[in-house]
């Protein structure tokens, strides 16, 4: 009744791919969150404080990458500009559709935690002779980075994760490689399983860290 | 010398100070007494340019708080603030609160700010505490590490917001009585409060608000003695 014989060794003797392939989603996942860090910041402190197009722009933003399958920005950003001309390799394809995915959850995050901050540290701040720049940067700016912190690292994991999408748009991250072997040789489940305790090892590494980042920045 | 000239204030229809004359000299204390909504803060927040103002002009030794072309952030340098809700960074450490304005608004070094920081949190009696956050700190710590905060901007003048209100009853003393301190060392304070035996003892003067009001204005002698205002009477008697 159950005749699938198991066979390890193909995808053994793939694992230093497989694991190469690991660090390149690694790496794509980390520079879409610092940029999604970076520019949901900005589309946040947009939707806080400004009005007119720019806080259109921002909550257009927000809206789609929050409102629409992830799936589909990728597309847009693949299939979407190569309509118009615009080709994209592989591997921008996944940066700029998780950065705008992530920008705009993160974004979210940050509009939560800068309201989480009382107003009358401000005043506080600028009783004290402070710009409205430095208030921000040196006391509300800190103190909202702790309070998305847990956000943030969830949303790293997520993105780590999401970028699995990139094997639908022909990038040979962990996914796309771990596809691309699978089909070769056939042994899909052994592939796929593997490729899923690499995924589960990325993402405890990243929570272990955070955590242990988390202990050392906020002593407070 | 702070000047005040026919101080208007409003937020939207509400009329929150309806032309207020007052001068402060430097060395004078002045206790600013009157029930909560006579404009009492606002007032402060005026004298600072925390709140814009409708009409009238507020003068800091002869500089124009609300004009165009005044350098807020260095006049501010001269109006140190304690608020009600003391408002400590929470991010930061006792020392770190204190040093920090010191550091990125005046640009004094990090050891020098450091050495400030430490210098007024011993005067507040803080010096036990220079490595503890604020959320390991009572109440009346973390007053007196805002008070320490403001000291260390050298302020030539203090302006207290109810500091005492938010405490609980058995923290008052130990504010009111760095508040004491500053008086004896010559500071320049307004003093909005609720503590009259505060207001009694230790200020030259004291104003009485009512509805945006300045109604009296004296010793305090004259106004916990022989208020000439009806209204002055009817609040001191409530309170007491």
């Amino acid at each position: 009744m159950f005749d699938y014989n198991f066979h390890w060794r193909p995808v053994m003797k793939s694992l230093p791919d497989l694991l190469e392939a690991a660090a390149l989603t690694l790496q794509v996942a980390v520079l879409a969150m610092v940029l999604g860090i970076v520019i949901g910041l900005c589309l946040a402190l947009a939707r806080l404080h400004l009005r007119g197009p720019v806080y259109w722009f921002a909550t257009v933003w927000v809206e789609l990458a929050r409102n629409t399958p992830a799936l589909f920005q990728l597309f847009f950003f693949g299939f979407g500009l190569g309509a118009f001309g615009l080709h994209l390799s592989p591997y921008l394809i996944v940066l700029a559709g998780l950065t705008f995915n992530c920008a705009g959850y993160l974004a979210e995050n940050f509009r939560g935690g800068f309201k989480a901050v009382p107003e009358t540290q401000i005043r506080a701040s600028r009783s004290l002779g402070m710009t409205p720049w430095q208030a921000y940067s040196r006391v509300v700016i800190p103190q909202v980075f702790r309070i998305v912190y847990h956000p943030i690292t969830n949303q790293m994991v997520w993105a780590v994760l999401m970028s699995s999408l990139g094997m639908l748009v022909g990038f040979r991250e962990l996914s796309g490689e771990t596809q691309f072997f699978a089909s070769r040789s056939f042994r899909i489940f052994e592939y796929f399983a593997v490729t899923a305790v690499i995924y589960y090892a990325i993402v405890k590494v990243i929570l272990l860290s955070s955590r242990l980042m988390a202990a050392r920045l906020f002593r407070y | 010398m702070i000047s005040i000239r026919d101080l208007h204030k409003y937020f939207g229809a509400l009329h929150v100070l309806k032309g207020i004359d007052l001068d402060v000299q430097k060395g004078e204390v002045l206790s600013v007494i009157g029930a909560s909504g006579s404009g009492k803060s606002t007032l402060l927040y005026c004298i600072n340019g925390l709140e814009a103002i409708q009409d009238g002009t507020v003068t800091v030794d002869g500089t124009d708080v609300h004009a165009k072309g005044t350098d807020i952030n260095t006049l501010r340098q001269k109006l140190g603030m304690v608020f009600q809700q003391w408002n400590s960074f929470p991010h930061l450490t006792a020392l770190e609160n204190v040093a920090l304005a010191p550091r990125i608004v005046k640009g004094k070094p990090k050891a020098e700010a450091r050495d400030i920081a430490a210098k007024q949190l011993q005067h507040v009696g803080l010096g036990e505490k220079l490595d503890v956050y604020p959320s390991a700190l009572s109440g009346g710590q973390q007053q007196r590490l805002a008070i320490a905060r403001a000291l260390a901007m050298e302020p030539e003048y203090m302006l207290f917001d109810e500091a005492t209100s938010a405490l609980d009853p058995e923290l008052v003393g130990e504010v009111l009585d760095t508040m004491r301190l500053l008086a004896d060392e010559g500071m320049t304070m307004i003093c909005v409060t609720h503590e009259m035996g505060f207001a009694r003892d230790v200020s030259d003067r004291v104003a009485f608000f009512h509805q945006g009001v300045m109604e009296e204005i004296g010793p305090p002698a004259q106004i916990f003695g022989d208020a000439r205002s009806e209204h002055t009477r009817k609040f001191l008697a409530n309170v007491r």
